[in-house]
């Protein structure tokens, strides 16, 4: 069973009653009925599906767009802060890293249009690179940050930062988690309210942030923060449940669920904000507990703050600061602090697990890509995307991985290292070449680097799920634009030596690859083919080992492709491979690597466009 | 070649309860927990999401949680689905589930941690989904790195479990896509909602043209789990053992003469394991002989004849 495909508008569902919503969609549910007019993103695990449903929303309703990456996302919602509508900017935890810069400087500027981020974190690194707390971003760039638990608070949460964004002049953060993002609950839905048209604002001592204006909005900030504060000491975006005076428990997002799982009776102060706190409400929640206790997933932050105060608070001693808190390991925590009996139960797994790293789809070029690469012993500087799973076994192709967009700047510091044994290829794909590749090319040409690029271009942006890109031709609605020439860009940056190469023709990627290398200079090859997956799935005849002819060498099984696996018979002690047709796309890579010719297509190739034969276990001449 | 057939009765399920009460949302003290597990694109959000649409037609509070991002590659994907009259966390706590939902065999293994040990009911589909990872060792002889536990080893440790040739049967009834629904049905014999409303909530979320096919389906999942608890004959094949260890292993040892090497690298550049190098003197060099596992391609492959592979012993390689 496969899911039909939606067809209706998200903003034509029925208001006044609930839906089941992800922490996503309810989002991009509330920013719609909060009237939000401009919304730009960058795609990014788990805060992808956003935008991916604000481009469902009426195009007359919201100008939603994905950008090149987070900070051209948060300048765009600034932009249309500037010009007088609620405008709205969503990211990943480490997108906020690109797009800090702006706010920093925004922060100080304020917002006049609603202008709010929606930061979502990956507590336990489900896929990502670090698990880095939003939260303190918030403190050290001065924004509000609010947290909601569920998709109803999501939605909720999402329509007060717009609210709280126009009265205290203030960017405003709503953080979302993997967990929040990726759950779905009950959601009450309304109608959608414009707020009034602001126009654009016209006063430059708050718009150009030179010295002289920024140090006199500088006090502005402290000061909105300071009355936000207390307004929030009576706001409804916390909730207090008072039980037992013994013990009370301050919590905020998902954390509170867990709280609530294994102690449904207990007293809680539940924050709708971890920055600023209501301090007199939590100075009131303490002084009537004989002993408080903070639970949060991730850093300290709150309890930090409440320490700082004069409080006296427990938390981190007993909850961990590393990954995704969970209903056992609050329960764990719990006991540890005397607050819940030891439980006998054992969460210790039953049976050896298999293990199942993700891998790279079968058909994927970038298969091919780093095979051919690792044949060529270099040094390979990564970059983030699908790829970065090529650092695994077999093809244990890649040597560094940083951050989006490291990679060409990370073999320009190789190379100025003097590092000589290894010639230094950096490999980066098309949408993270264009979020932030471009400027490091430069900069490779610009200092006379000798480098090779491979620009892995599967024309879509994969690892996120398929979203358009400017390479892709296409906006987040699917409208044509204008497609971005690699090329010419290339060669614009300074580049003069590129290839283009199918990355499914095995010699020619090797050979062409090999005078990439030694070309003395920046080369740069693009590897050019569709991924399998998005936008279309590709599916064509598959490939088939003839049992006889294998001997089992393996050679087919370096490519670590899916559709490959061991059969049941034997040769030598060596597993003769099968081809699992369900899997294979037909890519016809493994049988270019094949030294007895025993990868075959399954189907004869008809010319005389009548329809295919499908072969039986005679090979592909006798068909 | 040898190829060990021996094929266990999987099937002929002894019947532990013979009146199964129903898990029913109006009457459970606590949220009753659904846990449903696979690997990326069999259909496991699909399952999760027909499951919450009837939750949420009947009027209970229901949370379903997910994680996606490497799903896609061909990764774990498993869906936690809560329901009751009022639910906290979306995530099931471990050793809470009442009904684990597997797609695939060893991702039901993986998970039986998060079923109650007194109460839990194992439900999954033999089929095994074999990563590229558990084909990659190269010693002579080596075993699949797939697990090798069968239904019997499961049923000590859980009140019930099912172990459905489930994808072959939806195979058998036109579309290999449709065992999510097959599971569907065996899951709705644990629960207290009515058929209609299954059927409904799946003939609402399917393709128009693949609603009779899955209608059907459903129904055969359920028949198989009433038949089964009646200790009565169902469909679908037994349980097979995976491929057993190779013990006719030849070992090889590989020599090379070095007057007859002219350096050419094609040897070096073809070899599966990559452990051949040119020397300094530009001949080729068997640098890692415990990698060699005598496929014999530098061999074939030598334009000049330099290499060769002869075996040296028959005898069981352990």
């Amino acid at each position: 069973m496969s899911l039909k495909a939606e067809q209706t508008s998200p903003a034509a569902i029925k208001t006044g009653v609930t839906h089941q919503m992800t922490g996503n969609e309810a989002i991009a549910r509330g920013a719609w009925e909060a009237g939000v007019k401009v919304a730009a993103a960058y795609p990014g695990t788990p805060s992808t599906e956003i935008m991916e449903n604000m481009g469902r929303y009426p195009v007359g309703d919201i100008k939603a767009q994905w950008s090149t990456n987070e900070k051209v996302a948060l300048d765009v919602a600034i932009g249309g802060s500037f010009a007088g509508v609620r405008s709205m900017s969503m990211m990943k935890h480490v997108g906020l890293n690109v797009a800090s810069d702006a706010l920093m400087s925004q922060s100080y500027i304020g917002a006049h249009g609603g202008l709010v981020l929606i930061v979502c974190d990956d507590p336990g690194i489900h896929s990502s690179q670090n698990e880095q707390d939003t939260r303190i971003f918030g403190q050290f760039a001065q924004v509000p940050v609010l947290e909601p638990c569920d998709a109803q608070e999501a939605l909720d949460f999402t329509k007060a930062a717009f609210d709280i964004s126009e009265r205290f002049d203030t960017p405003v953060i709503v953080r979302s988690t993997t967990r929040i993002s990726h759950t779905r609950s009950p959601v009450m839905v309304n109608e959608r309210i414009m707020p009034e048209d602001r126009g654009f604002n016209l006063d430059v001592t708050k718009n150009v942030m030179v010295p002289g204006h920024a140090r006199a909005r500088h006090p502005k900030v402290i000061e909105r923060l300071e009355r936000l504060a207390e307004e929030l000491n009576s706001s409804d975006l916390n909730r207090l449940e008072l039980g037992s005076s013994k013990i009370g428990i301050i919590t905020a997002s998902m954390s509170y669920v867990y709280v609530k799982e294994n102690l449904p009776e207990i007293s809680v102060l539940k924050l709708g904000t971890s920055f600023p706190l209501p301090k007199k409400l939590i100075q009131e929640f303490c002084a009537k507990h004989d002993r408080v206790i903070v639970v949060e997933e991730l850093e300290p932050v709150i309890e930090n703050t409440i320490k700082s105060w004069g409080l006296k608070v427990e938390g981190k001693e007993f909850f961990p600061r590393i990954g995704e808190l969970s209903p056992e390991q609050v329960r764990i925590s719990f006991e540890k602090a005397g607050v819940l009996k030891p439980e006998v139960t054992s969460y210790a797994p039953q049976f050896e697990p298999l293990i199942r790293p993700p891998v790279l789809c079968a058909g994927c070029p970038h298969a091919m890509s780093y095979t051919a690469i690792r044949s060529l012993d270099v040094r390979v500087a990564g970059d983030i995307g699908c790829y970065t799973l090529a650092v695994g076994d077999p093809l244990t192709a890649i040597d560094t991985t940083v951050a989006m967009g490291s990679s060409i700047a990370n073999a320009v510091g190789m190379y100025l290292a003097g590092y000589a044994e290894k010639p230094i290829v950096a490999t980066i794909g098309d949408s993270t070449f264009i979020h932030s590749g471009i400027p490091p090319l430069i900069d490779a040409v610009y200092n006379q680097a000798n480098i090779t690029v491979i620009l892995l271009d599967n024309h879509i942006t994969a690892m996120t799920g398929g979203q358009e890109n400017p390479g892709t031709g296409k906006t987040l609605r699917g409208e044509q634009t204008h497609k971005v020439n690699f090329e010419e860009m290339i060669r614009a940056c300074g580049v003069e030596w590129i290839e283009r190469v199918d990355s499914y023709d095995a010699a020619s990627m090797m050979q062409t690859m090999r005078e990439a290398i030694a070309y003395r200079g920046v080369s740069v090859l693009i590897a050019d083919r569709p991924c399998v997956l998005d936008p279309v799935k590709i599916k064509g005849p598959t490939m088939k080992v003839d049992q006889k002819d294998c001997n089992a060498c393996q050679g087919c099984m370096n490519l670590g492709c899916p559709a490959l696996l061991w059969s049941d018979e034997w040769y030598e002690g060596r597993h003769i491979v099968k081809i699992d047709p369900t899997a294979c796309i037909g890519c016809s890579v493994c049988a270019q690597f094949c030294p007895t010719g025993a990868i075959q297509p399954s189907v004869s190739l008809d010319r005389k466009g009548e329809k295919a034969k499908v072969c039986g276990s005679k090979s592909v001449g006798e068909c | 070649m040898t190829k060990i057939n021996k094929v266990m009765k999987a099937t002929t399920q002894p019947a532990v309860r013979t009146a199964v009460e129903k898990l029913n949302p109006d009457t459970a003290k606590e949220p009753i927990n659904v846990l449903i597990v696979g690997v990326g694109g069999q259909g496991v959000i699909m399952v999760s999401k027909v499951l919450a649409q009837i939750c949420q037609n009947l009027g209970y509070q229901v949370k379903q949680s997910e994680v996606h991002g490497m799903a896609k590659r061909g990764g774990v994907v498993f869906s936690h689905v809560r329901f009751g009259q009022n639910v906290w966390s979306p995530t099931i706590p471990m050793g809470k589930a009442d009904v684990l939902i597997a797609l695939e065999w060893a991702e039901g293994l993986r998970w039986m941690n998060y079923l109650r040990p007194d109460t839990g009911i194992f439900i999954a589909d033999t089929k095994r989904i074999v990563p590229p990872f558990a084909c990659r060792s190269r010693i002579l002889g080596a075993d699949i790195g797939y697990s090798k536990n069968t239904p019997s080893d499961v049923r000590e440790k859980v009140a019930e479990a099912f172990a459905i040739d489930a994808t072959e049967m939806a195979t058998k009834a036109g579309n290999e896509r449709a065992a999510n629904t097959l599971l569907l049905g065996a899951l709705s014999t644990t629960l207290s909602f009515p058929d209609d409303e299954w059927k409904n909530v799946i003939g609402k979320m399917v393709p128009p043209k693949t609603i009779e096919v899955n209608l059907a389906v459903f129904d055969k999942g359920q028949v198989w789990i009433n038949r089964s608890r009646k200790g009565e004959p169902v469909e679908g094949g037994a349980f097979v053992p995976l491929v057993q260890p190779e013990i006719n292993s030849v070992r090889t040892e590989l020599s090379i003469t070095p007057e007859w090497c002219k350096g050419c690298d094609i040897c070096v550049k073809m070899c599966p394991e990559r452990c051949l190098v040119l020397n300094k003197d530009q001949v080729a060099e068997l640098a890692e002989p415990e990698k060699c596992t005598g496929c014999h391609i530098c061999e074939w492959l030598c334009p000049d004849f330099a290499i060769s592979l002869k075996p040296i012993h028959q005898e069981a390689v352990a």
